[in-house]
């Protein structure tokens, strides 16, 4: 089983992106809260997640962005999820948390 | 925990039969030796005091050097010794919780049983089987007395003793409730309440709930972000996605439901599942949902609890009988 993840973070003024390949799963979830959750807990921080190079997640992984977006709206930050490849962006569908997370699906490119 | 000895004669004899012939079997057997030494809780301290003594033995002019050189690397290994110690009392400990999980798994078990309702007209068939000890998903039906049939199919994403806690949270809350709340989008509003300010933020639960009127054979349904199911028609032969939409449990306060409903024909049925089923893996490959349809719909003509058990049995043996995610499959068919 591949349970590799890596992140990268890169932050600015008031804005943090992090860039995240691999696949995240119950194994590697936790990587993505640590990594994620500090951001989130900044004031007025803008938060952006690259998942262009997330080849597969599970509702695990889900639990983590439901966790970032509560911290974020405690602390007056946003949240927002881009580039997300088409199996990723069905779960935040199905469980209409796209209705609740924001997910910007203009800039999706880059294969 | 005892400690047994190692016999010095056996030790002797190999030892000896070694340095005379250079013979590999008793380099085997020495292997074999360390392996039952692990086992009986010989310390590596223990073996070099006996190959001490067994040199001692055979070479009665041993030089001083070569006998104190070994005494030293003695108290080397003492540290070796109790790692292994400790080791062995982590194996026991380890036993004691699997017991005790395997004791709340049956609680569990208990706990949250359902009976599948015998109701004239409608066949169903259920199954629900975990991935690992404790089941993150959860089936239940609520027999009115007004001729309701209410179906709660639910997914506690987090795994493990935590989801399982939290399965019997929705299991209570649900049989807390008067028989008057029994309208799917009620049920889930209240539901979400009860999830949002009782669960870890990073846990949440996805809940189809459907209530089957066998008065006029209507079935309506909500969902809080439960992988979708299907109907299938007889009239058309065709199978539909049971379109609803609603934000999983947990996740906001105010989360609202809308209800939908449909009517059901004789020989139509309502399939129910959770993601375990959809997220199968055949290797790096994932099963397609029309995969899935295919494999549901190659045994629908079965008695509907021969059926779940069919399509389960399929997909465990595509899995190499090894589940990655709980699965549960809900077969209702109205009989023609």
């Amino acid at each position: 089983m591949n349970i590799n993840l890596s992140i990268d973070v890169v932050e600015t003024d008031n804005q943090t992106v992090l860039t995240v390949k691999g696949e995240i799963d119950a194994y590697t979830a936790p990587l993505l809260k640590e990594k994620l959750l500090p951001a989130t807990a900044k004031e007025t921080e803008k938060i952006i997640v690259d998942l262009n190079d997330v080849t597969y997640m599970d509702s695990t992984g889900l639990g983590v962005f439901i966790s970032a977006l509560k911290s974020a709206k405690e602390h007056g930050s946003t949240l927002t999820l881009v580039n997300l490849q088409e199996r990723v962006h069905r779960l935040f569908k199905i469980t209409s948390l796209d209705s609740i997370i924001e997910i910007d699906t203009t800039i999706r490119g880059g294969e | 925990m005892k400690k047994e000895r190692l016999d010095l004669d056996d030790y002797r004899k190999l030892l000896k039969q070694y340095l005379l012939t250079h013979d590999e079997t008793a380099l085997y057997q020495a292997e074999q030796l360390s392996k039952l030494s692990v086992q009986h809780n010989v310390s590596p301290e223990e073996i070099i005091h006996v190959h001490i003594e067994a040199l001692k033995e055979l070479y009665p002019e041993l030089q001083q050097e070569v006998s104190d050189s070994l005494n030293f690397l003695l108290e080397a290994m003492i540290s070796y010794g109790l790692a292994l110690q400790e080791y062995q009392s982590l194996r026991e400990k380890q036993s004691a919780l699997e017991s005790e999980i395997s004791v709340a798994a049956n609680m569990q078990k208990t706990l949250l049983q359902t009976k599948k309702p015998t109701i004239s007209g409608l066949d169903i068939g259920a199954i629900s089987v975990p991935a690992n000890q404790m089941n993150g998903d959860y089936y239940h039906f609520i027999e009115g007395s007004d001729g309701t049939l209410g179906i709660a199919l639910a997914d506690v994403i987090g795994k493990g003793v935590p989801a399982a806690l939290a399965m019997s949270m929705i299991k209570y809350s649900m049989d807390s409730f008067p028989e008057q709340l029994r309208q799917p989008a009620q049920i889930l509003e209240s539901l979400n309440r009860v999830v949002e300010r009782n669960v870890d933020t990073s846990m949440f639960i996805t809940m189809f709930y459907g209530l089957y009127n066998t008065n006029n054979h209507t079935f309506s349904f909500s969902s809080a972000g439960h992988e979708p199911g299907f109907f299938y028609f007889n009239k058309t032969e065709s199978f539909s996605e049971i379109k609803a939409r609603g934000l999983v449990l947990g996740a906001t306060s105010d989360a609202r439901y809308n209800e939908e409903a449909v009517t059901i024909h004789d020989g139509d049925a309502i399939i129910l599942l959770t993601d375990g089923v959809t997220e199968c893996h055949l290797g790096d490959r994932f099963i397609e949902r029309d995969e899935v349809l295919e494999v549901i719909e190659h045994y629908l003509h079965l008695p509907a609890q021969e059926a779940v058990e069919k399509v389960y049995k399929h997909f465990e043996r595509l899995q190499d009988f090894h589940l990655r995610d709980d699965f549960t499959l809900i077969i209702l068919k109205k009989e023609t």
